[in-house]
């Protein structure tokens, strides 16, 4: 069984390397292919799943050495996969939801000349993806990582005419080369610590080392995980991100690339239980981007960029959550999990708009869409209800795991995160109603002239559709009996921590925050009329909607520091390092000419040195035995 | 003892008539055969310029010096072979002659330069024929006065001189015996053996006559001069020991010695005596290899021979020089190491530096690689002062690698021509590699090697030299070297870049195609230059199994 691991990852290489060396020949198949080729990849998922659940719980992770990668003396690699229930989980979500994006972006791409390539950058993206969760080392592991990183940059740059997208996908490069740094100086301290990639050895060593190696790894793995996951100071990508087309913002920017943070550090688990500073590093990173996103997410009027935003504080929740430890790091994948439903939902049901809409993105010209798109308003709707946490939905049920889990950190540090986690679902709430409300409820603010708004087809519904089942259903199945916490907990091990809080009052204030935040939502936008041009609003708004000057901050301190950086050693370059290259050059030059004079061409001056080398020499003899 | 003693006690053994007997020689004419059969050749040769006629001498001279010097070389690999490098290495010809390891390994570096100079001296297709003869790269009649009617008569008469061939025979014999003689006397007559003809070869350019026989006469003068300071330094070190023999001098330096000479009563011992004879006799030899301050012989002499000779003479003489250089501080003066090395240091330390410095301004590619020779007589001596085992056999080998490079480079120097004969001014060098990159190319090897770059035998020689220098406690005089090192590759690179990355010249040069000989001298200058770069290790055993001196 273990041999379809490999094949698992193959099957979408193998679509991506047919589908980008195949040529215009198969423009009329590509889409096809590539959506068969996902399928076959879910297929073979649902297949070792099933597997897995034919076995008790302490048999179920296999591995599968596949062959050795770089079988040098002192410097072992080798490709290797390691499928236990947390890889399960990701296996099923990237290529579950994987599929379903690969049948809405056949509708949603269906006008673009590049759908070929672009199903080929999806293919890619998938068997990366596969890659990075499979790995049983951290070097394969990087393999992945750099290869989910290549796909969201292609799929991010995909309108490359658009200077606009082709920047986006640069910014998105550039930060992500940080975080990437992050995991390879993390990966070369492990070797040189543990002389290891492999999880196996890692995590069993990781117990006799000292603080200092184990801070640094940890840190190191840290920064990897904010720069892909976009958490501060490594956020600013994900919003410019959204110049992607709308599948890949929904697969790649809220699904399932940007929670590789996440995963990673769950996997590392081992490390982060055995250094408590940096675990309270995570915690903090996880509750500043949790407000961070959404605060952002309030402001934005683009209905892409407010639901990045909102992304970025969900995945907010979810580092904090693993920075709990192990009474987080199951609520965190199950976040993850529920997360990547209503969360691709609420992408595609955007796509689904702006695909009616002429690709119109300022949620201010749009209004009272429910009428003309009743399928994509239910099912946007269930992923809006799901996000705030509305009792009985996914959200609800794991958003209010982080929460409990947050107050149950214990102490003062308990009582803060549990208020920011409070404070961040009622925020959830306020913007998440704002988009529901400026985009389907109220009169129309489009013009009916030029904009004919539609349902989309089947292929772009159907798609939403399943998601919107799952943005119902995920959050109360996994909690059954605790069903997803044990199934997890093998892998990430699990303790209930100690409450001060009961878990009634958590819920209860749960759903007062929510209602507060419905509420004033509804305040400022049900009840009143959008205006069609943005107000100034307050210096917070304005700040909001220039992404909390993120960019700004950015700009002065790393451009222009860098610049004056590169500057002042070009100067040192040009006028130190160059000048004594060049001094010493002219230097001998100018020695080489005057002593070139010495050579006058008369043998009588030769004759002269000569002799008084001579003298020189049989002085310097003597000299010697003298000294 | 007194004076006066000593010069009575003489007196009256003499007239006591106790004369001993002048024992009748024992030559091992085996042992010396590779010399004898050189000699022999060039003493034939001399007789077919007096009876061969004119039209057959050419290749009569060809055929004999190939053979002769063919034959050398097998009976020096005969030699060999048969243990004369290791077990059976002695002292032959009573006491004159060393048959030892480096001196045939030496021996058979020179033969083997010389054959391939040989060759560079037959070539006759670089100049279109002249009056329906074809003429080579020496003077058609060397006697007659330059720019005169004779010159052009003889021109016109198509004559060639034949002669340079039993004249390079008879150097080649000298260069044998020096590094392999064994007294000090043997030592001096195989100097001027070899250094006469070079005297002569010198002033037989075709072109540019004038200075060719400007450069011939600076060098027999400076050259005279230097072997007035060896012959002096000779006659003071026989009245320090009493014998020029170099094992007896070498006993008196250790102080195994104890009778003394009456004869020399007032100066054995004295080792002021010692020190100058030895700095005097050192002079003598740095003046061959050419090494600063004695070097400034080199640019000129280089510049004005035919550029055959010069390719002889830099590669030939240099490997018999510091042949003669090693075994003399290896075999004679290794008592007094501590006094010599020092002085050593200073001059490896200025010809080094000095070599390497002024070949960055200079225009003319002879001059150039003059200067590049001056340079790498400094890393030779660098490996000749670590005084060990490996400093020896890094010598040998660095001797073998340069010798071939040298000959290659300046038989290319033949090739690149314009109406004046060879273009030497670099600038004319300009784009050379686009309009010849095979030429180009060739040369461009032979100048990496020159720098040192790694896969070519200059690289591995130069690392060979330093590390035994290192190891012999000589790490500072590595520093330098490696520095001067650099400030060399930027001239040879300098060229380089001149032939491949700058603008042919409308009027540039022409590249003349050679016969199958010159073609054959740079073949097997780049592949000695790419085996010995490559695949070195053979060649480095070959070195170190002979690196030892008979004494």
């Amino acid at each position: 069984m273990e041999n379809l691991i490999a094949l698992l990852i193959a099957a979408p290489l193998l679509g991506a390397a047919v589908l980008l060396c195949g040529g215009r020949r198969l423009d009329a198949v590509g889409h096809w292919l590539g959506t068969l080729l996902a399928a076959v990849s879910f297929g073979l998922g649902v297949a070792l799943f099933a597997d897995m659940l034919g076995r008790s719980a302490d048999n179920r992770a296999v591995h599968k050495h596949l062959f050795s990668w770089v079988p040098v003396e002192g410097f072992q690699a080798d490709v290797g996969f390691q499928l236990d229930q947390l890889s399960m989980t990701f296996v099923l979500l990237i290529t579950g939801v994987g599929t379903l994006i690969h049948i809405y972006s056949i509708g949603y791409m269906e006008h673009d000349e590049n759908r070929r390539r672009f199903f080929g950058y999806l293919n890619l993206f998938l068997a990366a993806m596969l890659l990075l969760v499979l790995a049983d080392n951290y070097l394969l592991l990087y393999v992945g990582w750099e290869g989910v990183g290549l796909a969201s940059y292609l799929l991010i740059g995909f309108w490359q005419h658009k200077p606009s997208a082709a920047t986006a996908a640069k910014k998105a490069f550039l930060v992500n080369r940080v975080g990437d740094m992050g995991l390879s100086i993390a990966i070369m301290v492990m070797f040189t610590t543990w002389g290891s990639f492999a999880f196996s050895t890692v995590f069993n060593q990781v117990g006799e080392t000292g603080w200092g190696r184990n801070t640094t790894v940890g840190l190191m793995l840290l920064l990897a995980a904010c720069g892909k996951s976009a958490q501060v100071p490594l956020q600013s990508w994900l919003g410019d991100a959204m110049e992607g087309p709308t599948p890949v913002s929904a697969l790649i920017h809220a699904a399932t690339m940007v929670t590789a943070g996440v995963y990673l550090i769950t996997r590392s688990g081992a490390i982060f239980n055995q250094v408590q500073d940096v675990q309270t590093v995570v915690v903090i990173v996880g509750a500043v981007t949790l407000l961070f996103g959404a605060i952002v997410g309030c402001a934005k009027d683009d209905i892409k960029k407010a639901l990045a935003g909102s992304t970025m504080s969900q995945i907010g929740y979810m580092i904090l959550a693993t920075g709990l430890g192990p009474i987080g790091y199951a609520f965190a994948i199950m976040h993850l999990v529920t997360h990547g439903f209503f969360k691709a939902g609420l992408f595609l049901g955007a796509g689904s708009v702006m695909h009616g809409m002429n690709d119109e993105v300022d949620m201010r010209k749009y209004g009272g869409l429910r009428k003309y798109m009743p399928v994509t308003f239910v099912t946007f709707g269930l992923g809006y209800l799901a996000i705030i946490g509305f009792p009985g939905l996914s959200g609800f049920w794991s958003k209010d795991k982080i929460i409990e889990a947050a107050f149950a950190k214990g102490g003062t540090e308990g009582w803060i995160l549990g208020a920011v986690t409070l404070l961040g679902a009622a925020i959830t709430a306020y913007y998440m109603t704002r988009v529901m409300l400026m985009t389907f409820f109220g009169e129309k603010r489009w013009n009916e002239e030029e904009t004919h708004p539609h349902e989309s087809p089947g292929t772009m519904t159907i798609p939403m559709i399943v998601l919107a089942f799952g943005s119902v259903l995920a959050g109360g199945l996994f909690s059954i009996n605790e069903s997803f916490v044990k199934w997890l907990e093998p892998v990430t091990s699990f303790s209930h921590g100690d409450s001060p809080v009961s878990a009634g009052v958590v819920t209860a204030s749960t759903i007062v925050v929510l209602l507060i935040g419905v509420g004033l939502a509804w305040a400022q936008y049900g009840r009143k009329p959008v205006p069609v041009v943005a107000p100034r609003g307050s210096l917070l708004t304005r700040a909001a909607r220039r992404d909390l000057l993120q960019d700004d901050f950015n700009h002065v301190v790393l451009v222009r520091g860098g610049e004056h950086l590169t500057r002042s050693l070009v100067y040192v370059d040009h006028t130190l390092v160059d000048g004594v290259v060049n001094g010493t050059a002219a230097g001998f030059g100018g020695l080489s000419g005057r002593l070139r004079k010495l050579q006058n061409g008369f043998a009588r001056s030769y004759a002269v040195s000569m002799f008084g080398g001579a003298a020189v020499l049989i002085a310097a003899t003597l000299l010697m035995r003298a000294v | 003892m007194s004076t006066a003693t000593a010069v009575h006690s003489l007196w009256t053994t003499a007239a006591d008539g106790k004369v001993d007997k002048i024992p009748a020689p024992h030559i091992e004419y085996a042992q010396l055969a590779p010399t004898l059969i050189v000699v022999g050749a060039a003493v034939v040769g001399v007789l077919i310029e007096a009876f061969v006629p004119r039209k057959s001498r050419y290749y009569a001279q060809v055929f004999l010096s190939v053979i002769a010097l063919a034959a050398a070389f097998a009976a020096v690999v005969a030699l060999a072979a048969d243990g004369y490098g290791t077990t059976k290495a002695h002292i032959a010809a009573m006491g004159a002659v060393a048959v030892d390891g480096p001196a045939l390994f030496l021996q058979g570096t020179i033969l083997l330069a010389s054959i391939v100079a040989i060759f560079t001296f037959a070539e006759r297709r670089l100049d279109p024929e002249a009056h329906g003869s074809r003429v080579d790269s020496f003077a058609a009649q060397a006697a007659s006065v330059p720019g005169s009617d004779s010159e052009q008569a003889a021109v016109k008469a198509g004559f060639t001189t034949t002669e340079v061939f039993p004249l390079a025979l008879f150097a080649v014999s000298g260069m044998l015996v020096f590094p392999a003689a064994n007294d000090l006397l043997t030592l001096f007559v195989a100097l001027e053996v070899f250094s006469l003809p070079l005297y002569l070869l010198c002033a037989l350019a075709r072109r540019k006559r004038l200075m060719s026989q400007e450069a011939a006469v600076k060098y027999f003068l400076l050259g005279a001069f230097s072997s007035a300071f060896l012959l002096f330094g000779i006659a003071l070190l026989y009245g320090y020991a009493g014998s020029v023999q170099y094992a007896a001098i070498a006993d008196v330096v250790d102080g195994t010695v104890q009778t003394v000479d009456p004869a020399l009563a007032g100066t054995m011992g004295n080792d002021a005596l010692l020190l100058i004879g030895g700095a005097m006799l050192l002079m003598g030899l740095l003046f061959k290899v050419g090494a600063v301050p004695f070097h400034m012989w080199t640019p000129d002499v280089y510049q004005g021979a035919p550029t055959p000779v010069t390719g002889f003479m830099a590669a030939a003489t240099k490997v018999a020089a510091f042949g003669a250089l090693l075994r003399l501080l290896y075999v004679v003066l290794p008592g007094m190491r501590w006094d010599w090395r020092p002085v050593m240091w200073g001059v490896a330390i200025v010809t080094m530096v000095g070599g390497a410095i002024v070949a960055i301004t200079q225009t003319d590619i002879k001059r150039l690689l003059a200067y590049s020779s001056i340079a790498h007589a400094g890393f030779i001596l660098a490996g000749v002062i670590a005084t060990n085992a490996d400093g020896i056999s890094s010598v040998l080998f660095y001797l073998g690698a340069y010798s071939f490079v040298t000959i290659g480079a300046f038989a290319c120097v033949t090739l690149v021509r314009d109406a004046g004969g060879e273009a030497t001014h670099l600038s004319k060098w300009a784009g050379l590699g686009r309009r010849s990159p095979l030429v180009a190319a060739v040369f461009a090897v032979f100048l990496l090697a020159f720098a040192g770059i790694p896969l070519t035998s200059g690289f591995t020689g130069k690392f060979a030299v330093f590390k035994a220098a290192a190891e012999g406690g000589a790490g500072p005089l590595v520093v330098v070297g490696v520095i001067s090192s650099a400030i060399a590759a930027f001239f040879y690179i300098r060229v380089i870049v001149l032939m491949f990355f700058s603008e042919p010249k409308p009027d540039g040069p022409t590249v003349a195609v050679p016969s199958p000989l010159t073609m054959t001298a740079i073949g097997v200058g780049v592949a000695v230059t790419l085996v010995l770069g490559v695949a070195p290790q053979y060649f480095l055993d070959l070195a170190g199994q002979a690196g030892v001196f008979v004494r």
